[in-house]
């Protein structure tokens, strides 16, 4: 067994996402402490040869690239079995992949076939007495626990999208990049790709660094119109709240929330949304949360750092002209 | 169509949670309910059943509490419902769960589609689905939103996933799992009928030996993850501070100002 500390390389359209580079940054740490190596699984289809660079300017110190079609498009058992294969072959000690869709997808398929343990969803993940210890939400964040995986390796983590700061690159490092070949035919592979329709209005909300979301305040669909030039304006991704979404203002995409998508910004603004504990439990997380309601009893005062009681019909345009201003 | 929907009792996502020193979890006067998330499943395999036909298992590992989440789900409307328990299986992580669901979905008959809540809301490890899939060796279509089509004897189906970037449409074979997500459809309440008949329905139990599990694969032999240690994340200190000014405009320099300061925008 190496110490060595897999990491798990998502892209879309040959573009990492921002927690790839998160989980590189936390192997990285790691490693420094264990004195293993930090080894980047790039799986995609041609063109992500650039990738392995990328991979090693955010820490990696070695790349196994593979370039195939049949990795082109997301699938589990493609990624999967090649990821299991080098994680084997490889000995590794720990396999981090970010938790984001695929991620979450990836992540148990591959502890099953390792037979290994798999802790999802971490927010911290420290290394106390030669034993790695992770910290993840429960209960919708009511809750914390602490988790480790004793006896199996190798120990398979998925890390808490933006949970991790993300590295700087340093394109001065350098690695070592190793080719490796799909470990299943297309014909082994049950599932196909057939189409994929992107999301309208560009910033995925996983990877946002400031979200702008409307609740039930914003009335109707069209009152979304602010809310979303507010958000241009800061190349903002929209969210918004469930009350919202089963009004069927905006479609269930956007939703923030314990039964839509848990983020974690920089900055959260909260047009209209009184923020039910259910709200809460997806964005309580952000580093700056800024309220905008005219309750002043609303409960998502008690979260927010910032607040404005008014209407948000009146705060939101004044504001998205201040930050034009402002901002250039 | 033999579909088999698993799912499982958590506290009501209202419920105010506790630990107590010894790290006992507790969920107050709240009642124990079907994983909300699950519902979707339960709701999306009803509809599927009345177009092509055939029947619905809805499986629960679990000890009897899980009643109550197999309970709701006859009461909304499946056929058949079979709970899965030995005391060896408690404390299990997704590793082991997963084992004892796939080697009891492996004991039924002609199991054409498998279906899951995207999460549970309780522990929310988004795992168990997947390692199912896997151990079955069937394709898992995680997140999907819409089942585009599916044709029961041609044994294939087409779905619409969400992921961050948009909505993805696969076609697989069957059988495979399929984790849904909220969208796919709205959950039906349940009758007044629904509920007399899922409280005169008989709840076979079925051990490990009934699976054909190996014990030594379940329960915390069985499993990868510990969680030595459960406790309540520290209280954000303070309400928000309350902005205001003369004028709306000023208002919200001031917030301009307050965020730039923060490094924000």
């Amino acid at each position: 067994m190496s110490n060595d500390i897999f990491v798990w390389v998502e892209q879309f359209k040959g573009q990492v996402t921002g927690a790839s580079w998160e989980a590189i940054g936390t192997a990285r740490g790691l490693a420094d402490g264990t004195g293993g190596s930090v080894v980047a699984c790039v799986f995609g289809g041609e063109g992500v040869e650039p990738l392995a660079q990328e991979a090693i300017a955010y820490g990696a110190d070695k790349v196994l690239l593979a370039e195939d079609e049949t990795l082109a498009d997301f699938r589990v058992e493609p990624q999967a079995a090649l990821l299991a294969k080098a994680a084997r072959e490889g000995e590794a000690a720990v396999v981090l992949i970010g938790a984001t869709f695929r991620g979450r997808d990836l992540a148990p398929a591959l502890a099953v076939e390792l037979d290994t343990g798999c802790i999802a969803d971490c927010v911290t993940l420290e290394l106390e007495d030669d034993q790695l210890v992770a910290t993840r939400p429960i209960y919708a964040g009511k809750l914390l626990s602490k988790c480790i995986i004793p006896e199996r390796r190798p120990q398979i983590f998925t890390t808490r999208v933006r949970a991790f700061p993300k590295p700087e690159p340093d394109s001065a490092r350098s690695g070592e990049v190793v080719e490796v070949e799909p470990a299943l035919a297309e014909e082994d592979i049950a599932s196909k790709v057939t189409g994929f329709n992107e999301t309208e209005g560009g910033v995925s909300l996983a990877d946002a660094s400031i979200i702008v979301s409307g609740g039930r305040g914003v009335g109707g669909p069209e009152g979304f119109e602010p809310v979303q030039k507010l958000a241009q304006t800061l190349n903002a991704a929209m969210g918004a709240s469930r009350a919202a979404v089963d009004a069927g203002w905006i479609p269930y995409d956007h939703q923030v929330g314990q039964t839509g998508k848990t983020v974690s910004p920089d900055l959260y603004i909260a047009c209209g949304i009184s923020g039910a504990i259910q709200h809460q439990a997806g964005m309580r997380t952000s580093k700056v949360i800024v309220a905008i309601n005219k309750d002043p009893d609303a409960p998502i005062f008690k979260l927010a750092h910032y607040g404005i009681v008014n209407d948000l019909f009146k705060v939101v345009p004044p504001l998205t002209e201040a930050l034009k201003e402002k901002l250039g | 169509m033999h579909i088999v929907v698993c799912t499982k009792h958590t506290p009501d996502s209202g419920a105010k949670m506790s630990v107590d020193d010894v790290g006992n979890v507790s969920w107050g006067e709240s009642p124990l309910i079907i994983n909300p998330w699950d519902e979707y499943a339960v709701e999306e395999a009803l509809t599927l059943r009345d177009e092509h036909g055939g029947k619905v298992t809805v499986i629960s590992m679990g000890p009897e509490e899980a009643l109550e989440a197999l309970k709701h789900a006859v009461a909304m409307g499946c056929d058949e419902a079979i709970r899965i328990w030995d005391d060896a299986c408690a404390s299990s992580d997704t590793l082991a769960t997963s084992y004892v669901l796939a080697k009891a979905i492996e004991s039924m008959e002609d199991v054409d589609l498998i279906l899951f809540g995207k999460s549970a809301i309780d522990a929310e490890t988004w795992q168990t689905a997947g390692a199912v899939a896997h151990r079955l060796g069937y394709p898992s279509l995680m997140y999907t939103i819409n089942i585009a089509a599916l044709d029961a004897d041609g044994k294939s189906i087409v779905v619409e996933r969400l992921l961050e970037e948009g909505r993805q449409e696969v076609s697989s074979s069957l059988p495979a799992v399929v984790g849904t997500t909220k969208g796919i459809n709205e959950p039906r309440y349940t009758s007044f009928i629904g509920i007399r008949k899922a409280a005169k329905m008989e709840y076979p139990l079925q051990t490990l030996n009934d699976i054909g599990a190996e014990v030594d694969k379940v329960g915390a032999a069985g499993s990868g993850v510990r969680w030595p240690q459960v406790f309540a994340p520290p209280a954000r200190e303070g309400e928000a501070e309350i902005i205001e000014a003369e004028t709306v405009e000023e208002t919200v320099s001031i917030l301009v100002e307050k965020l730039l300061a923060e490094k924000v925008i």
